[in-house]
Parts: C-alpha cells; structure tokens; sequence
C-alpha cells in the first residue's frame, strides 16, 4: 500500500471532502494561499477552491470559532483551524458555552456541524504558549465529541468522518506527527468515532495510548518483548466518544493497565481511562493502574527541561516493568 | 407595528406577573421599554433572515414572528416550549422563523452573528442577519472580533445595539468614556448610527437602510438604539441604583405610548381600532398563559436526550 504522511492524509481528506459537498469550507490563520498553514496542513487547497471557500481570517480566535458556530447552525460545514491548541483557550466560550451547547439548549432544533482542527503537544522547543496538550479540557465538554488521531490513516479517516458528523467535532492534531509515514490506501474510507485501535496485540500488559505517545509506546513495547513482556498497544483514537468496551476488553486479558498520555497527570486523559478501568474493570486488575504523563507544569523552552516533562519510551517501560 | 409593541410589553407584564405567583423558575430579563428597537428592526426582515438574540431576548422571539404561546411555556419549563424546557426565559430559539437563538453569555451572539452573515455569502442568498446586543456587550471582546471580520468580508449583518445605559447596575459613563456606542464602527470602516431607541418610526428608518445596504451585499452597519429597560436588570433587582428622575423621564418616553400618541394625532388610527388590537393582544396572551400552564413539564430522563445530534 502507499505511504503518505500524517500531514497529507488530512490535506487529504479536507479536498476529498471538500469536494464531495459544497457546504465544507475552510476557516483559519494562514491557511489560505500566502502560507497554506503553520503546518502546511492546507497547502494548495486554497488554489484548488479558491479564496472563499480557503478562508484567511484576522487573529481572531473566538470570531473563528463563533463563524463557524452560525455558519454551522445554518447549512454549512466549516472546518476551523486553530494555529496552536494551546490558543483553543481564546476561543473556549465559543466552543463550549456555544458551539457545544446550542443543540441542548435549544431542545435539539439546531444540528452544529463544524470541526475544530488543531495541534497540540510539546517537543519542539517552541514553550508554555504552543506546547500543551488540552485534550481533557474538551473531553469535559457534553456535546462535543474529541478525535486524537495517532497514524495518518486514522488521521484521514476519523477527519472525513468529522466534516460529516452533524455534532462538532474537536480534532486534536500533534506537531511531531505531521511528518510521520503510514500507510493509507488509495480508495475511499473513513474511520467511525467511538472505534479504539489496537495497534499491537500483546497477552502481559495493556498500554493505553493517546496521539504521539502511541508510538512512544510502540517503541517500549518492541524493546520490551527482548524482555519477555508482551504489552498490548490500545489506541482510543477518540476521546469522546471513548471505546470503553475495547479498553475494558484488553484489560480483562492482561490484568495489567498503563495509561500514557501528553498532558498533565491532574485530572487530564489518564485519569478518566484510569476510573473508567478502576469502576468498571477492577476485579480483572492483577496490579494497581498506573499513569505516565506530564507533570503539573506549563511546558517548559530549554531542550533538557522539556524532555524532562514529556512522557518517553524509557517512562513507559519503567511503568510497564513495575506492573509486571 | 403598535400590534406587535403592545404584544410584547402584554407578554412581560404577563411573565412578571406569573413571576410574582411562583411560577416562574429561575430568574427573568423583562424587555418592557425597549420593543421599538425588536419591532422596528424585525419589520425590516423576511421570515427567512434571521436574528440572533440575549438574556432579554423574549421581545425579539415576538418580533421575529415565533409564537408566544410556546415562548412562554419554555420559560414556565414545560415540554411544549420551543426548547422543551431546556433553554428557559434565557436560551429560545425558533429556527423556524430564522430566530437563531438567545445567548446568556454577554456578546457571544455576535460572532455567531457574523457566521451566519458568512454562511448567507457563501450559499449566495440574499437574506441578511440582525444581531441584538446591550452597550455593555459592545465592551467585549467578541464585538471587535465579530463586527471587524463581518465588515471585512462585507456580511450582511445588521449589528443592533440597544444602549439601556445599564450592564446591571453599571452605568454606561463608568465602564466607558464615549457617549455613543456607534462610534465604534469608525474603527471598523463601517456606517454607525446613532437613533432614538424610543421611536419605533427612527428604528424602523434606520434598519431599513442597513438592511437594504446588507442585502445589496455592501456589509454591516451598527445601529445604536438609545432606550431603557422599565424593571430592573433581572428579577431580583430593584434597580436602586437609577435616579428616580431618570427613570420617571424615560418612563414618559414609554415607545408605546408614543407611538400610540401619534397613530390617534395623525389620523391613522381611531382610538377604537388602536382599543381592539389591543384587546385581541390581550385573549391572545391570555391563550399563551393558559397553554404554558396547562401543558405538562418534561419527563425527568429527557434531561438525558439532545446532547448530540
């Protein structure tokens, strides 16, 4: 099968999609014609569908986010891209006081069918302003739904199947995945919401792993097998809504449960897949849960701080290791 | 005109009353005062433009053309509201007739004003959107943001500000050092005008000329409306901190009143005819209330349905 990266497969999907039905269209910073994305993501979509459909717009992160909110509530499907997650928080009455809310509130008249695209994540020296992971503040939302795509084929499919949802969809994207190759194939596909991945399979431990610390823990495992410990690699692929069955369903064959994510350990990803396990699964557990993530720290400049904070491969086998 | 002015002030009076017997839940914003401003903007509009609304948002349900029977009966809670009991007096929408929805938190519906002017351009229709909003929204971030983009990419959006002097009980001269509001659309390379929120004929004329200029796809204009609210900001509030003689010369300038001064003076209509608009304003208001208290509350699990669609 071809390999495209991570990067292409969501250009992908926003020009098949784009394509497909008039009513998507396209609202960011920087995305259109001059700069096609801090990230390059919407390179040369703005030549395809012209200016209006590849809409540059001022800093203006919560007119973007309320754009797409009336633009969705009256026939459209924007797709807004928000430059860094951590600018999300500019926009947060939009997303989750509006955007979240108007179907509920309004007794289910409205349908909102907007996606919120935008990267998270730290390890590229760029500090506390752009580096964080906020996927928990949004999981905390009722009526949104929250995609952590790891590869570039979920990454295609769980977008198209964004743009098509009729709720909004909080697209979380990582900075260190846009390069990364994988296979996708040629013909239409998408992947549902809701649907975890199992990206290794494994009998000892489960490892449950978020966008780039999938491959973290990719890692730890090969390494450890050397070892004589088969870890199974479970990827939720979206947060809400989240696959507790799969989750649940490893567990019960490991007894053991890791939970690796890129954001602080407080109240953040792991700690909600830790209490669905500890509620729900306990009886199958052979060992306490354990969590790797981030400190309760902004994200520090220096390279040596920052590699610091960041869940690894080395964190993940220490914390396999001391389940097993 | 005076048949949709009297509806809403018929319907407050109605709400507050109700308020005062317990059966209201929650609290209420009145709109009592300030109808010229919805009625005469939403006389400009078709049944398929829309409007976006506030917390003070039933007179703008009325002058959009939703029906107050179901108005009422979601600010009582019950499941025939138009939200089945999910929005309550701050949060109605009638996608129906193009009433977008009432936003409770302060400046919020402009943005997603503007995204609607936006969706009209990309579809290539010709409606255009009003935007109602109090002068302490226009301290918002979101008013910059939304009216800068709205003016930009020329939306047809008609940005209403209806200055009642007050955000609660701050007056206008301490949270700003402009007297009027639409003064700001300078900023935004866009006509501001300012109008006597009190007259329902100055409303009228003014939103006419930005709707007309909206929908020959020239772009927004800000309105400012100067009026005031008759009660307190909401249902607690005596509103002690207005000069008793403010409130008394506003009170004189009662829309209603004046407009019902000049339809007698000018001969447009008899005293009779003005008596029987009123007077079918009131069964139906009465209809209203006697359907929202009869209908049943919601069943407790609904509160579960329409997170999602």
């Amino acid at each position: 099968m071809r390999k495209i990266t991570y990067r292409e497969a969501l250009r992908e999907a926003l020009r098949e999609e784009m394509r497909r039905d008039p009513t998507v269209f396209l609202l960011g910073e920087d995305i259109g014609r001059y700069w096609g994305g801090a990230f390059k993501v919407t390179e040369g979509l703005a030549e395809e569908f012209g200016d209006e459909r590849v809409r540059d717009t001022p800093i203006s992160e919560s007119a973007i986010i309320g754009a797409a909110v009336g633009a969705a509530i009256t026939g459209m499907r924007p797709v807004a891209e928000i430059m860094f997650g951590d600018l999300t928080a500019l926009a947060v009455d939009q997303i989750a006081n509006q955007a979240a809310k108007i179907r509920y509130m309004f007794g289910g008249q409205a349908k909102v069918p907007l996606v919120i695209r935008t990267p998270f994540g730290a390890g590229v020296n760029i500090a506390a302003h752009h580096s964080q992971s906020l996927e928990a503040w949004y999981m905390h939302v009722p009526g949104l739904y929250v995609a952590v795509p790891s590869t570039p084929y979920d990454a295609k499919g769980l977008l198209k199947t964004a743009i098509r949802n009729d709720n909004p969809v909080f697209f979380c994207e990582h900075k260190l995945l846009y390069p990364i190759e994988g296979e996708v194939p040629e013909e239409e596909y998408t992947v549902p919401l809701g649907v975890a991945d199992v990206k290794r399979e494994g009998e000892d431990v489960t490892v449950v792993a978020t966008l780039y610390m999938v491959h973290k823990a990719l890692e730890a495992a090969e390494k450890l097998e050397t070892e004589g410990i088969s870890v199974e690699v479970v990827d939720p692929r979206t947060l809400t809504p989240l696959d507790k069955q799969t989750i649940i369903k490893s567990v019960k064959k490991t007894g053991r449960l890791v939970v690796v994510s890129e954001d602080c350990k407080t109240a953040g990803v792991s700690a909600e897949i830790a209490a669905v396990v500890a509620e729900e699964a306990i009886d199958y557990l052979d060992a306490p849960i354990k969590r790797v993530a981030e400190p309760d720290t902004p994200i520090p400049f220096s390279p040596p701080l920052e590699q610091y904070v960041i869940p690894n491969e080395k964190s993940i086998i220490k914390a396999v290791r001391e389940v097993v | 005109m005076y048949r949709k002015m009297f509806e809403i002030r018929s319907f407050e009076e109605k709400v507050f009353e109700l308020y005062a017997q317990n059966m209201v839940p929650g609290t209420i914003h009145l709109y009592a005062g300030e109808e010229a401003v919805a009625v005469g903007v939403c006389s400009n509009l078709r049944k398929d433009d829309y409007i976006t609304s506030t917390h003070r948002g039933h007179g703008h349900c009325i002058a959009k053309g939703a029906d107050p029977k179901r108005i009422m009966a979601e600010i009582l809670g019950k499941k025939t509201g138009y939200c089945k009991g999910k929005g309550g007096s701050m949060h109605i929408a009638d996608f129906k007739v193009g009433m977008l929805g009432a936003t409770a938190v302060v400046g919020a519906g402009i943005p997603i004003a503007m995204g609607a002017g936006l969706s009209i351009k990309l579809r290539g229709t010709d409606q255009v959107v009003a935007c109602f909003f109090g002068e302490g929204a226009s301290n918002q971030g979101t008013f910059h943001e939304g009216i800068n983009m709205a003016a930009i990419w020329k939306l047809p959006v008609i940005f209403v500000c209806e200055n009642n002097l007050y955000a609660m009980g701050t007056r206008q001269s301490r949270v700003m050092l402009i007297e009027n509001i639409a003064d700001r659309a300078a900023s935004y390379g866009i006509p501001g005008v300012t109008v006597d929120g009190n007259d329902v004929l100055a409303v009228y004329e003014a939103a006419r000329e930005a709707v007309e200029r909206a929908r020959r796809g020239e772009g927004p204009t800000l309105i400012e409306c100067k009026t005031y609210r008759h009660k307190g900001h909401s249902r607690v509030d005596p509103a002690k901190y207005r000069p008793k003689e403010e409130v008394e010369e506003w009170l004189r300038k009662d829309p209603i009143k004046r407009l019902r001064e000049k339809l007698l003076q000018t001969n447009v209509l008899a005293e009779e005819e003005i008596q029987r608009v009123e007077e079918e304003v009131s069964v139906e208001i009465e209809e209203a209330v006697k359907f929202a208290v009869e209908s049943p509350y919601p069943a407790p699990e609904e509160a579960l349905e329409d997170v999602y669609a």
